[in-house]
């Protein structure tokens, strides 16, 4: 006999309003339902009604933790319609300001990450750190959260000699903190009990269910966009893809931990070979893209975000289309969630299990993600959309 | 190796350490320090505006009016609207239009948030 529990959409365990219904059996997670549907902005249509740089402010407020992949992978985008490339500084200054977001993100995660484990203490010092790099976004661009740093043709400020100096001050504070942790994580009784064989999944199963970022590093799988498809001057920088094989929650701190370390050296390599030159192309505010297709792709802090885009040689997009790193992990919660042979997931393990992920629900209610009809729950198919849709406009004709 | 209570001795000597937070509302201003090019409040210098209306046309947020004076086009600035993305300056040909540091923009008339 199982019975049915729901998580949310409210729950002390969701930053995000997110629905998981869960088939248990006892303690054990039979099966489970994910909804991502509560937060629609529609952003996607709103773009279609701006201006490319009035749509560049918009698609940063998809996510705040991301604004900084976010504004970079639309600018990439125009600038893939225009047929324009950033001058040299800028790809650097990019650089530069995206690995600090990650270290803002991953450090974000890991206090939170820990939170949720009920570990307090770290949860506080991660978040102190975190705020040093706040601190230094702020110096750079101008404020702690949202950037708005990436203009279509490059950067919107230059970086000082000042910003540079206490950026690498800063960066210094930041490794000896993490060292610090990563060994504190390593031998800390109750946060190797809570992640350690928790929430398994395997590398064979991640690459099926397109699972992408950290999650699938720590899946043991290398991939990585700033590798595969350099998208901004990331082939002249030299740094590591993290990987882990043990493909639970454990692998998933270890594998965000040494991330930091990367980034860390990657802002130093970018500051010491900055190039010379112009920060941003001359490019008006208002202009016409020529009409096409571009699709941009940027390693976010959880993972592949992808951006594409139709023109008709408007001023503005015709079509935006915007794929989260979180809606491509969503469906691997699924199968974390669910017992199979000798693997059981128990109730007081969603929270470790879905924290892994890093879940940034207001990214991804864009669709709606169904695994199976279940009982009491009428789930439409495809077929019963189009034959609704078709109905009723035939009724309105 | 397994050693529990790790974090026993940097907690204890947090306990002697700066408070990491600052206090809130207005007690300990003094302690935050804004960089350079920090964006706050619009201001606006109404003597160098030459009423081109690119920042009407360029603000995501219409935050900005365009109204008609003596003068001819001038803008007017919805503080509660602003978005705080500092394009209206960057595209402001003049340099009419400047970012403050001031980021505590609260009021309770709504005639305190417009900047002309």
């Amino acid at each position: 006999m199982s019975f049915e529990i729901s998580i949310g959409p409210q729950h002390p365990i969701h930053v995000e309003p997110l629905m998981l219904r869960l088939s248990v059996e006892g303690e054990l997670i039979v099966d489970v339902d994910v909804d991502v549907s509560y937060i629609h902005r529609g952003i996607e249509k709103a773009l279609e009604a701006r201006p490319y740089i009035q749509g560049l402010y918009l698609v940063e407020r998809i996510c705040g933790i991301c604004n900084a992949a976010h504004s970079l992978c639309y600018c990439l985008n125009v600038e893939q319609l225009l047929g324009k490339e950033a001058p040299p500084r800028a790809k650097y200054l990019r650089i530069v300001v995206e690995e600090l977001s990650r270290i803002h993100s991953h450090l974000l995660w890991l206090g939170h990450y820990f939170h949720t484990l009920g570990f307090e203490t770290l949860f506080m010092y991660f978040w102190r750190d975190r705020e040093r790099i706040m601190d230094m976004l702020e110096l750079i661009t101008g404020n702690r959260v949202t950037t708005s740093y990436n203009t279509i043709g490059g950067v919107r400020r230059d970086l000082t000699p000042e910003a540079e100096q206490r950026l690498r001050r800063t960066l210094d504070y930041i490794e000896e903190r993490m060292r610090y942790y990563e060994k504190v994580i390593d031998s800390e009784p109750t946060i190797l009990a809570r992640t350690q064989g928790v929430g398994i999944l395997k590398p064979s199963d991640a690459v099926r269910l397109g699972v992408v970022g950290p999650h699938l590093r720590a899946s043991g799988v290398k991939h990585d966009v700033r590798l595969d498809d350099p998208y901004s001057g990331h082939d002249e920088i030299p740094f590591n893809v993290i990987t882990w094989d043990t493909c639970d929650c454990y692998a998933r701190v270890k594998v965000r931990i040494r991330e930091v370390y990367e980034s860390v050296n990657m802002i130093r390599y970018a500051l010491d070979h900055m190039p010379s030159g112009d920060y941003r192309l001359k490019i008006p505010p208002f202009f016409k893209a020529p009409p096409g297709e571009s699709l941009s792709r940027v390693e976010a802090p959880r993972g592949e975000l992808v951006h594409y885009s139709i023109s008709d040689g408007g001023d503005r997009p015709y079509r935006y289309k915007v794929r989260t790193p979180t809606l491509a992990n969503l469906l691997s919660v699924v199968e974390m969630l669910r017992s199979r042979d000798g693997y059981e997931v128990y109730i007081a393990d969603v929270p470790a299990i879905l924290g892994g992920i890093d879940p940034c629900i207001c990214c991804s209610a864009r669709v709606m993600v169904t695994d199976e009809a279940r009982r009491r729950r009428t789930i439409m198919t495809l077929e019963d959309v189009i034959k609704i849709s078709r109905e009723r406009g035939a009724k309105r004709r | 190796m397994r050693v529990p209570g790790r974090l026993v001795a940097e907690a204890l000597r947090s306990l002697f350490k700066r408070r990491a937070t600052i206090l809130y509302p207005y007690r300990e201003l003094e302690k935050i320090h804004l960089p350079e090019g920090f964006r706050g409040r619009i201001e606006f210098d109404r003597a160098k505006c030459i009423g081109c209306q690119l920042c009407f046309r360029v603000c995501p947020a219409k935050a900005i009016e365009m109204i008609e004076d003596e003068k001819g086009k001038r803008p007017i600035f919805y503080i509660y609207r602003c978005i705080y993305c500092a394009q209206c300056a960057e595209v402001c040909p003049t340099k009419a239009i400047s970012m403050s540091k001031t980021f505590e923009n609260i009021a309770l008339r709504k005639e305190d948030l417009v900047v002309r």
